[in-house]
């Protein structure tokens, strides 16, 4: 990561930046440019450095900030015209962290609307482009943050993964992705899809840079009850696998997966073996029906945090209200995109009285099932390794009319979320076609940064 | 006509006096400030914001449990009610459907009836909207105070027993301490449950929700038993809805059948981790419980006091715990304390003094001085209610008495003075001429006279005494 310094200016690496973005506008990363309120914290930055002031890990770094994210920095929009226009009165703990370490915000990130999507095509300002092929989605939700990173016009950029939408696009755009243990980075701040697998992560070009700002946005905070105490530790060299065995998901590499895809994996596991592992092939059934349980779940907890965009107190307000069922129906309608009303109408429906039972009673069952068949490898293996999605990036409009193929794009990123695991998307090669292809590895809980250590040790092997 | 049974179950609100709201860190007292002024962004649900449980909250909850005498829960977990609002900035309510804090208990009514609690739950309040001809105003001051809904068991069988509990409910809570109690505010409100039946199988129940004094609810009940029986009697059949009450009318309306009820898609609350609590918590807090009602009933039974009397002061936990006080310091000097709370404090024009001001020494301290007959008791009461106006706490009921000049004159020389004075002057010699011929009721006019010249000071029975000897 390059750092601002006394030879290296933080005024330098923004404009560099911001000049890049605006190189690159027509990928549409950004939903809006954070650009004076950068130049002026950069200046701020190097006259301390002048001055020989003590300045942050991270001094002068800019970065992209997906915009769920609050900051009062600009406005949040989560990409759905519900909010825009909301210039936030606070900022997200994890945002605070990374700026009192110096890191520099140019703009916010684009992605689906309210992370709901796996292509940024819900986006409510329009879609970003894949960072290798235009012609492609960068994957989502965290579309335009994956994309920046892999243009260089970032060094890193913040994402959010509630069932893959940092490691997909990380996966579509060959950068690192993480998704750490559920309840590593405060939640505080950032605008809720499902908030049981919900978690806050970042993008960028290497298990290092990774290690840094997760180890900055790590740890308890007294806003969000469902953190964690800080178990980030200070040496990514420290934190190595025990068992050196590795289990290869043999549910994920058959039927429905792209061929290319498979090889990639195989070829990364042979790398493993190289780099002194043991990989074998492990049988886990309860995989397959890891999506079918997360979308009951998440539209269920979607459909609820959604309730409060109502018209009544902040953001979008329809015209043209009459009464106060107007209030909320013909704001809803116009604030919400298709995709967050296919959730709310499933989440609803799985909440209803007579089918609670049947739906999310059973779902969270059969989650319950999932964590233990994981607790149960873990016990074998230091780390699970499967593709992060089924095939690498598809075109514009390719899935949008089949909203089933589109949830497809989940069924390998899901079941970690469900289960609140830390899983690490690491690029590992490219198809045919060129486009990049990650694998994911997936560990037990706490143990995300051994799970860095593995794949880069497995990225020096030659 | 045959009798009808009728059944009634109570829910009660109870808002809990914590210095913050249940889940943010804003003022929970909203008493005189301006609408909004006590709202968090956690209340106001904006985008990111989680709820972070208040721990005050949930010791309030094992008190008012205790106090019920119910099963404290030690895991319990918050869920999610959902429906639409503007006083529901979330779009849900945090509240406990499935493993609320407080379990099943009983609460013993001065009657002797007992009346079981089937649980108690931990929600937050919503805020309140005030409407106008086209348009409403929110208020969200009150979104987000804990609050305790309590639910009774259907054991309560009349009007008079309704209001009884709800009443009883009120003093537990208030010795819990666990609010400010003020009806009118708000602090409690109850939700009557109501059915009527001749058999043994209940009658279908209304509920008439929001009843915020003692008396609308034993009229509500009264008036909904009569208007049940009334619509059975005429052949119909009593629809199960919710009704509410209009105390100007003195009737309850219709306002939400069964079939419009809303459906509340209830979910476990994924931001607030589940409540685990040990049993050495709830057994600390059990022995920091203050005395309750009915161990203060069995005490003051031995004062052989008019149960009015006793009930209005246990309405009144300090007063209830200084005469218990009085009680074990000189059980004797207790009764006429008691009777100074009931009679003199608890009228109507000193309800604003502050209860706490006389302690239990100077209590006693003035019931021994009416006792040694140093004070007359209209004395007494003079000093009594100066005890509950002084600035100085250190005046004590003797030097209070002093200053007002209404220590008695027990001397019995310096009487026989002043009375040979009175019988010797000359306005008086037709009453002493009276008394001397058995006209006993003359003898009134001449105590008076004494007592007009000692300034009141004269012990009244001493002087009647002396002036019967003298002129017998």
């Amino acid at each position: 990561m390059k750092i601002a310094d006394k030879d290296t200016k933080a005024v330098d690496l923004v404009r560099e930046a911001l000049e890049k973005a605006k190189e690159f506008e027509d990928y549409h990363c950004f939903i809006s440019m954070n650009e004076a309120r950068a130049l002026e914290r950069a200046r701020e930055i190097d006259e301390k450095i002048a001055k020989g002031e003590k300045v942050g890990l991270l001094a002068g770094v800019p970065y992209a900030l997906k915009d769920n994210y609050l900051s009062r920095e600009g406005v949040t929009t989560a990409a759905a015209r519900m909010l825009d226009n909301f210039p936030s009165p606070i900022t997200a703990t994890a945002v605070a962290k990374l700026e009192a370490e110096g890191a520099i915000m140019i703009g916010r990130a684009n992605l689906d609307a309210y992370a709901h999507g796996s292509s940024t095509e819900n986006s409510y300002f329009g879609p970003s482009r894949n960072a290798v092929d235009k012609t492609r989605v960068p994957g989502g939700s965290s579309g335009g943050s994956a994309s920046a990173v892999t243009l260089g016009i970032v060094q890193f950029a913040l994402g959010s993964d509630t069932g893959g939408s940092i490691r997909q696009p990380a996966s579509y755009n060959g950068v690192w992705g993480m998704k750490p243990t559920y309840g590593t980075v405060s939640r505080y701040g950032v605008v809720a899809m499902a908030s049981s697998t919900d978690v806050m992560g970042c993008f960028a070009n290497n298990a290092d840079d990774v290690d840094l700002v997760m180890r900055i946005m790590a740890g308890k905070d007294p806003k969000d009850s469902t953190t964690l105490d800080d178990f980030w530790t200070k040496d990514l060299e420290d934190a190595k696998p025990k068992k050196k065995k590795i289990g290869i998901v043999k549910d994920f590499m058959g039927d429905g997966v792209d061929p290319e895809v498979v090889k990639t994996v195989r070829d990364y596991a042979a790398k493993m073996k190289k780099a002194g592992f043991e990989v074998e092939e492990v049988e886990m059934p309860i995989m397959k029906y890891g999506l079918a349980i997360y979308y009951i779940v998440q539209p269920a907890e979607v459909a609820s945090n959604l309730s409060r965009y109502d018209g009544v107190r902040y953001g979008h307000r329809a015209a043209d209200i009459t009464d106060l069922d107007s209030v909320y129906s013909k704001t809803r309608d116009e604030g919400f995109m298709p995709e967050n009303k296919r959730r709310i109408m499933i989440g609803n429906f799985v909440l209803s009285s007579g089918f609670f039972d049947a739906y999310y009673l059973k779902a969270q069952k059969a989650r319950t099932l999932l964590i233990n068949a994981y607790d149960e490898a873990f016990e074998k293996y230091d780390a699970l390794l499967c593709a992060v999605a089924p095939a690498p990036a598809f075109k514009f409009g390719e899935k949008t009319n089949d909203p089933l193929q589109m949830y497809m794009e989940d069924v390998m990123s899901v079941p970690p979320s469900m289960a609140g695991l830390p899983a690490l998307a690491a690029p590992a090669g490219t198809s045919k076609e060129g486009l990049p292809i990650g694998v994911q590895l997936i560990g037990p809980r706490q143990s995300d940064q051994i799970l860095l250590n593995i794949a880069k040790t497995v990225e020096e092997v030659k | 006509m045959e009798e009808y049974k009728t059944t009634i179950g109570i829910e009660c609100h109870v808002q809990l006096n914590t210095k913050t709201k249940l889940f943010s860190a804003v003022d929970n007292d909203a008493v005189d400030k301006e609408p909004n002024a006590c709202v968090s962004p956690i209340d106001y649900a904006l985008p990111g914001m989680l709820p972070v449980l208040n721990k005050a909250a949930i010791e309030k909850c094992v008190r008012a449990g205790l106090a019920m005498n119910c099963k404290i829960n030690l895991v319990s977990r918050f869920d999610r009610k959902h429906y639409y609002y503007p006083d529901l900035p979330k779009g849900y309510q945090i509240t406990q459907m499935y493993q609320p804090i407080i379990g099943a208990g009983v609460i013993h009514l001065p009657d002797g009836s007992d009346v079981h609690i089937e649980h108690a739950h931990l929600e937050e309040d919503a805020g309140k909207l005030t409407h106008f001809s086209t348009y409403s105003l929110v208020d969200l001051n009150r979104a987000g105070t804990p609050l305790i809904e309590i639910v009774s068991m259907p054991d309560i069988h009349s009007a008079a027993q309704a209001r009884a509990y709800c009443e009883e409910l009120h003093r537990l809570m208030m010795y819990a301490g666990v609010t400010n109690g003020d009806l009118y505010q708000g602090n409690m409100r109850f939700d009557i449950n109501v059915s009527v039946s001749k058999t043994d199988k209940l009658g279908t129940r209304t509920e008439t929700k929001n009843l915020n004094s003692f008396r609308s609810i034993e009229r509500a009940v009264e008036y909904e038993v009569k208007r049940q029986i009334d619509v059975l009697e005429k052949g119909g059949k009593v629809k199960q809805e919710t009704r509410g009450w209009n105390d100007t009318t003195g009737k309850t309306t219709s306002q939400r059948s069964k079939e419009e009820a809303q459906d509340y898609r209830y979910m476990p609350e994924p931001d607030v981790p589940p409540v685990v609590l040990e049993q050495s918590y709830v057994d600390k807090v059990e022995a920091s419980m203050p005395m309750m009602p009915n161990e203060y009933r069995s005490k003051f039974g031995l004062l052989n006091l008019d149960k009015s009397e006793s009930e209005a002061i246990l309405n009144y936990p300090v007063l209830a715990e200084r005469l218990n006080e009085v009680c074990d310091k000189n059980i004797s000097l207790a009764p006429r304390v008691a009777h100074w709370f009931s009679g003199v404090l608890l009228s109507e024009e000193n309800q604003d003094k502050n209860f706490a001001l006389a302690t239990a020494d100077e209590l006693a301290e003035l019931s021994e001085m009416v006792e040694k007959k140093e004070l007359s008791s209209t004395g007494a009461k003079a000093v009594l209610m100066e005890m509950y106006d002084r600035k100085n706490t250190a005046k004590t009921p003797h030097t209070l008495a002093k200053e007002m000049n209404l220590l008695q004159e027990n001397d019995e020389g310096a009487l026989e003075a002043i009375i040979d004075e009175v019988l010797q002057a000359p306005e008086c010699a037709k009453a002493a001429d009276d008394v001397r011929n058995g006209e006993m009721k003359a003898i009134g006019f001449l105590v008076g006279q004494v007592m007009k010249k000692s300034k009141g000071k004269a012990n009244p029975a001493t002087v009647n005494e002396l002036i019967k000897k003298k002129l017998s």
